[in-house]
This record gives structure tokens, C-alpha cells and sequence, in this order.
């Protein structure tokens, strides 16, 4: 069994989801995107819709870049990664209107700019341009639900202060006083600092767990022979 | 419709683009770490969002409205905003090269501002006109610029006490930072109406 788990987990795919949802968190460890992260996220609804937004855009432009990867030249590369992105924003903000049209008023033009959200051009720039398509779509889909997740932790967290509702359901209890600033702007920037600090400092604690236990390094023989007795103190 | 006085207040202290509506956080946290980048990340905002909001406004509603493709807007718009900057880049570099050599380095980076592209959006959204748009770019630009000036100032001063926990320093500060600002802004808010 432990051999099952060991040979699951150093595959490249695990890898990959890893980078993604933990290791290269978009919001937490490389702070990309974080616009729309922090505009959206007074109500949960919202803040779903928008996290599969972008990892429905991220996740077909990534596997529209890596399919032409060879074909695009070097020079006009991001005007052709724009391009590629825009066409699927523009599909998905016309489906929104067209099926969701609550959560599109909500959203506003914050659905369109998914076009400048970094991740979306960082995963085509720094993954899909180099690898097949299997892996960048892969790569993209772990990179969108690291930001869809952690939108639902901060438009949870927002929207439980500001309304004592969750998705519209109402668990605080009649008592409740609503802690309006919450659903501001103020109050995303309140929330996700927190979020930043608890993860990075856990990141750091594990990278510094993982150094502490690994097995001392051997030296060589030959340097070993070759110090003089002495000579290190 | 609201007057030009207005929307030029109204941007800059009650709507401010990057303490209210949250946009244009990646440079704020990238390039804030000391007041000269930040002067010059913010004049190039600002001169980029003019230039582009005026470019845009004909565009749309001289050729994308009358042949009825409005749905292309976004496209359009931001290979106006990669194009126009592109040839920014140029001709500073031929023809004022000392500014090029101060600014230069900014403008492949504001192809990717949210502000610039969310600046034409608004100004589709509100239906402004040619005058309107430009105290509104200019404005939302100057905003921003304040912003980031804020913030930079205030992370310099933060670098002399030089006591943040590991784990919060960067991103985790300037959002504490960003928050505090925001929250002050909010105090501005019922002065003038958009």
C-alpha cells in the first residue's frame, strides 16, 4: 500500500496538481490575480462562479497554446496568447449573460478582465508554451482550482461577517449584526492577508521540517583523507 | 449625467480605481517597494490609460457600434492597449531617450494592468462622452497613482522599523497596508457622486 502511495505520488501529474493547488498557490505564493480575488468575493455564488471562469479559461487557452506552441513566433507570442484568451472570455461572459444573468450583474466587467488576470497568461507563458497538451491542461486545471479554492475560503469567511448568511442560507441566527465593512473593499483585504500569513509560514515550517530530516550529506572519502588533522578547527 | 468636476473628484477620492473597485493589485505589490519605482510605474499608468481611453472611445463608438459588433469590444480593446503601448515603448526610445531609460522598463508590464483595460470597460458601461472619458481616465489614472504612492511611502517608512513576522512580509503587508488605506478612503465616501 505504502508502495502504491510512494509510486502515486512522485508521478509528474501529482506533481503538477501539487504546484497548483499548494506548492505555487496563484493567490498565496506567486500573488497573481488577486484583483478579481479580492472585487468578487462578498458572496460565495460569485466567488464560484468566477473561480470556474477562470479555470475554464485558463484550461482551454493553455490547451489552445500548447497544441500551436511550435507555430507561433518568438517576437508576437503575447499578442497571440491575448488573443487566444480573449476569444474564450468573450464566450464565457456571453454565457454567463445568457444562462446566469444574476451572477453576471454581480460580476460586472470584472468577467472580462480575466483577460489581464496574470494566471491566466503566466500558465500559457510559462508552461503551455514548452509542454504537450496532456500536461498543460494538467498543469492549467491545477492552477484553477487553487484559485477557485481559494476563493471559496475568503468569500465564505466574507460573506458569513457581512451577511451571517452562506450561499443565501441564513446560519448566524436572527441575533446576528451584520459587519457591513466585510462586504467593502476593506474587508477582502482584510480577510486574505491572514489567509497569506497562515500559509506562508506553514510552507515555511514544512520546507524547514523537510530540511532538517533529510539524511546528512556523505562526504566523499578522498576529501575526507585529504583534510588535514586539525586544519578544520 | 454628472459633471466633469465631479468625475474627476468622484475618481480619484470616492472611486478610487485601486482602493474601491480593487484593480491594478499586481503592481501595487510588485513594484511598491520604494517611492521612485512607484513614481515612475504610476506616471506610466498614467499616461498609458489617457492615451488608450482616448484611442478607444472612437474606436468603439465610430466603428464597433455602427456595424453593430459590440460583443468584440474586448478584443479590440486590448489589442488597442497592447499595440498602442508597443509603440509608446518605440518611440520613447527614439526619440526621448533619457525618459526611455526611466520609464522604459514599466511599459511591457502595463499590457497586463487590469486598470487599463477596466478603465475602457467603464467608460462603455457608464456611457461617457469623448470629454467625460477623458476626466475620467485621467482622473482614475491619477487615483491609482496616488495609491501606489501611499503605499510605497508608507512600506519605506515600514522597512526603518523593520519588525514584520516572516511569513507576512511582501504580499501580506501591503495588503494590511492596502486595507487601512481603503478603509481611510471609505471615509470620503457621499462627498461627490458618480
Amino acid at each position: 500500500m505504502t508502495k502504491f502511495i510512494y509510486r502515486l505520488i512522485y508521478t509528474k501529474p501529482f506533481a503538477l496538481l501539487k504546484d497548483g493547488l499548494w506548492k505555487n498557490n496563484p493567490i498565496i505564493t506567486t500573488v497573481l490575480g488577486i484583483c478579481s480575488a479580492l472585487a468578487v468575493t462578498n458572496k460565495v455564488e460569485n466567488g464560484i462562479a468566477m473561480g470556474l471562469a477562470v479555470t475554464f479559461v485558463v484550461m482551454a487557452s493553455s490547451a489552445i497554446t500548447a497544441a500551436i506552441r511550435n507555430l507561433i513566433p518568438q517576437r508576437i507570442r503575447m499578442v497571440t496568447y491575448m488573443l487566444i484568451i480573449s476569444t474564450f472570455v468573450i464566450s464565457v461572459d456571453l454565457f454567463m449573460k445568457g444562462y446566469v444573468p444574476d451572477i453576471s450583474r454581480a460580476l460586472g466587467p470584472y468577467v472580462a478582465l480575466i483577460i489581464t488576470n496574470c494566471i491566466v497568461m503566466g500558465r500559457a507563458e510559462a508552461f503551455a508554451s514548452k509542454s504537450s497538451v496532456k500536461f498543460s491542461i494538467l498543469d492549467a486545471m491545477s492552477h484553477g482550482l487553487g484559485y477557485t479554492f481559494v476563493l471559496l475560503a475568503i468569500s465564505s469567511i466574507r460573506e458569513f461577517l457581512a451577511f451571517g448568511t452562506i450561499m443565501n442560507i441564513n446560519i448566524a441566527g436572527n441575533s446576528w449584526t451584520n459587519w457591513v465593512v466585510m462586504s467593502s473593499a476593506p474587508g477582502g483585504f482584510f480577510v486574505l492577508a491572514p489567509i497569506v500569513w497562515a500559509v506562508r509560514s506553514l510552507q515555511q515550517d514544512v520546507d524547514v521540517e523537510i530540511e532538517q530530516h533529510l539524511p546528512a550529506p556523505i562526504k566523499p572519502a578522498t576529501t575526507i583523507a585529504a583534510t588535514k588533522p586539525g586544519a578544520s578547527l | 449625467m454628472p459633471s466633469t468636476l465631479n468625475i474627476f473628484l468622484a475618481t480619484i477620492l470616492t472611486h478610487n480605481i485601486a482602493l474601491t473597485y480593487i484593480l491594478g493589485m499586481c503592481p501595487i505589490i510588485g513594484v511598491s517597494k520604494n517611492i521612485s519605482t512607484a513614481v515612475g510605474m504610476g506616471v506610466s499608468v498614467v499616461f498609458v490609460i489617457t492615451v488608450t481611453s482616448l484611442i478607444n472611445w472612437p474606436i468603439y463608438h465610430l466603428i464597433l457600434v455602427p456595424t453593430g459588433s459590440e460583443v468584440l469590444a474586448l478584443l479590440v480593446f486590448i489589442l488597442t492597449i497592447a499595440a498602442s503601448v508597443q509603440l509608446l515603448e518605440m518611440l520613447l526610445e527614439k526619440f526621448l531617450p533619457t525618459l526611455y531609460m526611466a520609464f522604459g522598463i514599466f511599459l511591457p508590464l502595463i499590457t497586463v494592468n487590469c486598470t487599463v483595460l477596466a478603465v475602457s470597460l467603464f467608460m462603455v458601461l457608464r456611457e461617457y462622452n469623448l470629454t467625460q472619458t477623458a476626466v475620467f481616465s485621467l482622473g482614475s489614472s491619477l487615483g491609482w497613482l496616488l495609491a501606489i504612492l501611499l503605499v510605497s511611502g508608507i512600506r519605506e517608512k515600514l522597512n526603518l522599523v523593520g519588525d514584520v513576522p516572516r511569513g507576512l512580509q511582501g504580499a501580506g503587508i501591503v495588503m494590511i497596508i492596502l486595507g487601512t488605506l481603503a478603509l481611510g478612503f471609505m471615509g470620503f465616501s457621499g462627498m461627490v457622486d458618480l
